[in-house]
This record gives structure tokens, sequence and C-alpha cells, in this order.
């Protein structure tokens, strides 16, 4: 049993950027709805902390900012593997979205003068980064949810993807499965726009949700899409020993302190200009030099220290971050250092887009952590992720209108009902499976292996180890079994199905690191020193191949104004 | 750190399959920082695959984990096992909202009463071409209120929609009175009159257990009594 609904444009994803996205495109006045595996509040844009960058000016050191020292900062912070006029159009793009965010009802910390108030981040030559204490991502999801209410959008809830239909090369809606009834549905759509966000949970240590797995990603590479840089993982330095939850940058935006086991504020080893403001890729490596070598806690993390700041400063402008410490480390940063250890934070790489989300297959966009513009190349730098959604969200929809007024409505029942019969065979088919082991220690040993070998430090025996290891994985995940035959909420089923598309993505990963022999942003090859611009200036592509295994192939970085120089801090 | 074997209670309930919930003991050792979600999530992971909650973030932000632990309305995944003090730990959905199955309940009815409330900013002038000017210390009441996650433990924890299903509740009054304490908002009048039914903050008892329950430190209670202020206001 299924039902067929149709929209002119249908989102896939309620984060953000899918919010933003739905917003533009009802404003005009098409057809829109948008589908989340989850109540859209509860997407993990509302777990950022620290802040939205944009150049408004408004910090006293900071009135001499434009928008183009903002994209220099973030192609630098990109280690120059960013396209660079879509970076411009990123930074130059961002105190309108910003400041519409205020006009939407968002609360943003202020200045003494009422204005937004605006706070210094790693790898920004100014203090750029735009907050609500620390919980900015949770004020703009509400607010964007909130303006998604006022209009009245239609929004489908608890339905998860499962296959991006495509007929004769172009889009023609997709397959999901309502969880709450277990029933797949068909959603046929002239313009699909893909809003998943990222896919974490690859890793075993990651400050991700456990629902960052990427679903959206794998069916875009499954119907055909590129997959972009895959290879380039964000380490954000600061996340809690134990958890791996966030402890947000804003937190050494604010003053905080990174120290080692001898009492060493370690940074000005590494990045003796900025200190503890240096880009994430360069303080992660730092705290792993300091851990590897002997210098860290119980052979594990390092000291975050905010104690100098004080009861006042850490009550209002890091709130979240004492309840976070308080809650899962037992530690009151008042009176306690914060333990903290880098782990997997963000996903550079993700369904190559243009500046408007374009993928490669036809009426099929992608925006926020799920695409690769590319903004952010080897290295995101803090406080852009969020801006990203925003102005990117609501490029595509604007583009996703466009198409819809050149090209009008595709048809494709039949790719349609073509798609959700296999995938009805094949949900079928794992339900009936006997035997074979649980989809729990596939996934574990997945995550573990990316960990060890795709982490931090990589190297050529250790990501063989995990390309080997993951076609292993792969091989056993044919035979896995689904537990209970209920079909209302059966997180097995979903679990599983799930996983299929993370092996994919780490298999691609971890492919694409094994592969380039240098060192880039977060991509640090400790038997490949140095950049190699001669070599390397150059985006990793993965597409799907006729035999189901990944297809590489590159192609030339966009460099436009900026001449890749070396990056020093 | 020592490990514990806890008994979990948990309640069970397939609509398809059982007339009415029932529990089921769940033993698993837990060491010491074990929060209830990581718990459920090795229950249904090594013991039960078909154990239904819902989960997102495990950091206290998104508000997917309320449930019933020991009796009171938590998100499971800020609640650590060993801290409960009792070897056995219940575990049920959140009061006053449909089953849907084990410990997922059908959210409809409490969003459809956050919307109700028109929750969005109605500006009390046109949009400036810069941000509206907001000094620190005008924000007054509205700060606080802007952090409810919407997880609805407050909802469950209320007394009154077990006598009174049409009442707005605790979390969409909170957001009202959020809308009416901003000061860039211009809808005061029309947003009272939302709220002056007998199924609005008249019908509140003032026992501030959604207070108690939050896990965001919002406090609802405050915001209807201030919200009754208003509105007494009105009637002069």
């Amino acid at each position: 049993m299924s039902e067929h609904t149709h929209h002119e444009i249908l989102i896939v994803g309620g984060g953000l950027s899918g919010l933003r996205a739905a917003v533009a495109a009802h404003d005009a006045g098409r057809d829109v709805a948008v589908m989340s595996k989850v109540y859209p509040i509860r997407s993990h844009s509302g777990a950022a902390q620290g802040g939205v960058n944009a150049s408004l000016g408004n910090h006293p050191e900071g009135e001499d900012d434009t928008w183009q020292r903002h994209a220099f900062d973030t192609i630098k912070g990109s280690d120059y593997l960013a396209d660079q006029p879509r970076a411009e159009v990123l930074a130059r793009e961002a105190p309108e979205r910003v400041l519409e965010m205020e006009h939407w009802g968002a609360y943003f910390s202020r200045f003494e003068d009422g204005r937004i108030a605006q706070r210094p981040f790693g790898g920004a030559g100014f203090p750029r980064t735009c907050f609500a204490a620390d919980r900015t991502g949770h004020h703009l999801l509400h607010t964007m949810w909130q303006q998604c209410l006022k209009r009245g959008i239609r929004f489908y809830h608890e339905w998860q993807l499962t296959d991006i239909a495509v007929d004769d090369g172009r889009t023609c809606g997709v397959v999901a499965l309502h969880l709450p009834t277990g029933q797949l549905g068909e959603f046929g759509a002239s313009v699909v726009i893909l809003a998943g966000g990222g896919h974490g949970r690859i890793y075993s240590s990651t400050t991700n949700a456990y629902i960052n797995t990427g679903s959206v990603t794998a069916a875009a590479y499954f119907a055909g899409a590129r997959l972009e840089d895959m290879e380039f993982v964000q380490f954000h330095p600061t996340t809690l020993y134990g958890t791996n939850i966030l402890i947000s940058e804003g937190v050494r935006g604010e003053g905080g302190l990174l120290y080692n086991r001898d009492g060493r504020r370690f940074m000005g080893d590494y990045a003796p200009s900025v200190m503890e403001l240096a880009p994430r890729d360069i303080v992660a490596r730092a705290i792993r030099t300091e851990v590897l070598e002997g210098r860290g806690f119980e052979g594990e993390y390092v000291h975050l220290d905010i104690r100098h700041l004080g009861a006042e400063t850490i009550t209002t402008r890091l709130p979240g971050i004492r309840q976070i410490a308080m809650d899962f480390a037992g530690v009151d940063p008042i009176e306690t250092p914060i333990p903290v250890q880098p782990g997997q934070h963000y996903s550079m790489g993700g369904v190559s887009s243009d500046e408007n989300g374009q993928t490669d297959v036809e009426g099929l966009l992608a925006v926020g952590e799920c695409s690769c513009v590319s903004v952010h190349g080897a290295n995101r730098l803090g406080g852009n992720s969020l801006l990203e959604t925003l102005v990117f969200g609501k490029r595509a929809g604007d583009r996703a209108v466009e198409l819809l007024e050149d090209r009008g409505p595709s048809s494709g029942r039949s790719a349609l009902a073509r798609t959700i019969l296999e995938r009805s065979n094949a949900i079928e088919e794992l339900i009936a499976r006997d035997g074979g082991e649980r989809q729990g220690a596939v996934r574990r040993e997945m995550q573990e292996l990316m960990t060890e070998h795709v982490g931090v430090y990589r190297e050529k025996e250790s990501l063989g180890r995990a390309v080997r290891g993951l076609l292993d994985l792969r091989e056993r995940y044919e035979s896995v079994r689904v537990d209970g035959m209920v079909r209302p909420l059966n997180y097995d089923l979903v679990d599983t199905l799930e996983l299929g598309g993370m092996l994919e993505l780490a298999y691609v990963t971890a492919l694409g690191a094994l592969h380039r022999t240098e060192c880039r942003g977060s991509h640090w090859r400790t038997d490949h020193p140095g950049r190699d611009d001669a070599n390397w200036m150059k985006h990793t592509m993965a597409t799907l191949g006729p035999d189901g295994m990944p297809v590489v192939s590159y192609e030339d970085v966009i460099v436009t104004d900026y001449e890749p120089t070396e990056r020093k801090y | 750190m020592a490990a514990r074997t806890f008994t979990f209670r948990i309640e069970r309930y397939d609509p398809d399959a059982d007339g009415m919930p029932r529990t089921v003991d769940y033993d698993l050792e837990a060491g010491e920082g074990t929060t209830v979600l990581e718990a459920l999530l090795r229950v249904q992971s090594e013991q039960d695959g078909s154990l239904a909650f819902r989960y997102a973030c495990r950091g206290a932000v998104c508000g997917s984990c309320a449930m019933l632990i020991n009796g009171d309305v938590a998100l499971a995944c800020r609640t650590q096992v060993h801290g409960l003090g009792t070897d056995v730990v219940t575990v049920g959905p959140v009061p006053n909202l449909p089953v849907i199955r084990d410990l997922v309940v059908d959210l409809g009815p409490f969003f459809e009463k956050d919307e109700s409330v028109r929750p969005w900013l109605v500006p009390s002038g046109p949009d400036p071409e810069r941000e509206r000017l907001v000094k620190p210390d005008e924000w007054g009441e509205a700060e606080p209120y802007t952090n409810c996650i919407l997880c609805a433990s407050c909802y469950g924890a209320c007394p009154v929609p077990a006598r009174d299903p049409d009442y707005l509740g605790p979390a969409a009054l909170a957001k009202h009175y959020r809308f009416l304490a901003d000061p860039r908002d211009g809808a005061d009048e029309d947003r009272l009159a939302l709220v002056a039914g007998e199924h609005g903050v008249a019908a509140c008892d003032v026992v501030w257990r959604c207070v108690r329950v939050c896990p965001k430190g919002v406090t609802p209670t405050k915001g209807i009594l201030a919200t009754r202020e208003r509105l007494g206001e009105g009637e002069k």
C-alpha cells in the first residue's frame, strides 16, 4: 500500500537549509513541501552554538570589516581548496541573510547600543561572528520554523527518504518511508532540493546527532549524483571528553585557553600569532600532537580553561556550554577546566553542487552540509556553516523556482512506480531474511575503523586498512538481519537501510583520503608532508560505477583573485 | 567507575497487538555516567530491536527524548542512570498525549497548540535597513522564553490537560509570552485575545510543575501569570 502526492518543489530535510529554501520557494508563489525524518525543530542545525559570520562591522575592532575580507579568510581557511567565486557569494550575501533573521524575530546577543553583538572566531581577521549566547543554531532554527508556520508551508513529518526517482536523466520525485506507520509513499516533484545534513555518524567519535547518517547524501549518490571532496572531514578541536558533545569555538572566542598536562598554553608552539584562535584543523592537530606525545591528561584530552572569564561572562555568554559541562562531564567551568579532545564535527564534502544548489542530475538540487558547493574547501571556518544554510538555502529555493519556469513540470509517474516497487521488494527481502548478524555490530566496526584510520592524522598503510576493512563490512552488510516484524516505528529496519548508505559514504571518504597524497586543511598525511599545489589544486569526485564501486575523478579548483600562498597563522 | 546492574521497567505498547500497555523488564549493566538514553539504545541494540523511542542530538538541545523516568518527565539524554538512586528504573511515554507505540507519542496535538498562539514575530513597524536596536536590558522577560526546545516535558507534567484536553498548555503559553514580551513585537492586543478564553491562561492550576521539569530553565507559570495580569489590565 502506498500513497501518491505531488508538489512542484519537494525539499528533503527540515533543518535551516531546507526551511530557508522552502520560504524562498513559497514567497515566489510556488507549491512547496518539506519532508523530514524528524520534526524540523529536532534537526541538527539547532545544535550549532557559536554563531554565524557576517561582516556587519558592529564590533569596535571590526569596523573596517568587509565582505571581501570575509571571503579571503574563508578561502585561506579552506587551504585554497574552496571555489573562489562561490566563497565570495557566501561572504557577500551574509549581512543581508543575517539581518533578515533578525527581522524575522531571531534573538541575538547585543552590544550596549542595541546592535547585534559579534565575537572573534578562528581564522577570521576581524570579530565577525554574530551570536545568540551559545545557542545560535537553536534560535535561528526556531525562528525559521516560525516563519514556515506563518506561511502555512506543508510539512511531511517523520518521513525517511529511501530513494530519489530519476526518469530519463531528470528527477521526478522521491520514495520515502513513513516512520509512524512503516508504509512507503511516492512523492512526485518537478524539483527536489536535498537538505539532509551531514554524515558524521560514520565515525565513532563525533559531535553529530544520532540522526546525522548521511541518508540523503547516499540517496543522491545512488541516484547518480557525484560526491565531492569526501576525504575532507572536519575534526572539531574541542569536544567534551567522553561523549564528544560540542564545546563551541565561541568558548575560545570569549577568551578560553588551552592547557596541556604540564600546565603549558601549548598553542604558542603551533600558531604563535593567533594562539587558540587558529582555524579548527590546526588546533585539532595541536591537541592530538600533545596527547600523542604524552602531554595529555589520561592519555586522552587537554584542558579548556575559562575560569578567568568570571561567573558573569560565563553565565551570560556561555550558559549552554556550562550546562553541557555540568550535565555530561560533571564539571562546572566556573570552577574547573573542561576536558576536551578533537572529534568528527562537519563534512566539508558532500553532493557536488554549484552556488545555486544545482547537482549533476537535472531537477536535483543540494544545499547545506549534505552539499559541497564548495565554499569550505579543505577546512571550514567556524560560523560559516550556519551562514551557508541561510545563503545557499535561499539561492536553492530561488533556483528551484527558475527551473520550474524554464522547464515546466516533470511527469515520471512510471519511474516513481518502479522505484517504489523496487524499494518495497528490497524491504520485504530484508525482513524475510533468516539468520545473519545484526546491523549494530557492522555499524560499530565501521565507526571505529573510520575514527582509527581516517582521523586527524592519516597515512597510507592505515588508510589501506580502512579501505579493506570497509570492503569486508560491505560484504557482511549484505546478510544482516532485521529484528522484529513490527512495521510502525521499526528503528532496526531504518538503521539497517541507513547503514547501507553510510558504508558507501565511508568507503568513498577513505578511498579519497588514500588517493590524495598531500596535506591540505583537515586532510593531513604524515607520509606526504606539505601541500602540493602543483598536483592537488583539485576536487575529488566520486560517481557510482556500474559495478557498484565508486569511480574517482578530479576537477580543477576555481581560482580567480586569490593565488594560493602558504597558510600561516 | 562502578558499573551496576539496573532493571529497566519499560512500558511497551503496540496498538495492533496489545489492548493495554504492558511493562517489560530489561536488566542492563550500566557504568557511572550512563544516561537513560544510552541505556535504551543498548536495550534496543542488544536485547530487543523492536523497542521504539525518539532521539536525535543526545545533548539536550533537540527535545526529542522527553519521557517519564521514575515518575518524572525528563529528557532521557540528560538523565544519569546512577543519579536516579534506584535499582529499578521505570520508563514510560510522556503523559497527556496519545501513544503511537512504546515510548513514542503523537505530538500532533502539542504542535497544533503551539501553532494556535501564532508563534512568529509580528513587527511593530516596517523592517529597518539594519537590525532593530535592542539594548541588552530591553529584552526584559523575553529572553529566557526563547530557549524553549518544544520537548513537551512541561505538557506531560501539567495536571490540567488530563481534565481539559483543550487547554493550550504550558509550552504554547510560554511561547505566547515570548512574543508578548518581545520589545520588537507589535501585536499585543491580538495576542492577548488568543489566550483569553477558558482554555487559555485562565485554566492554569499554578502548581509550577512545568517550571520544575523544564530542561532549559523556561518558566511557563511566570509567563502565564504575567499574561493574566496583562489581560486584567485590559478589562479595567
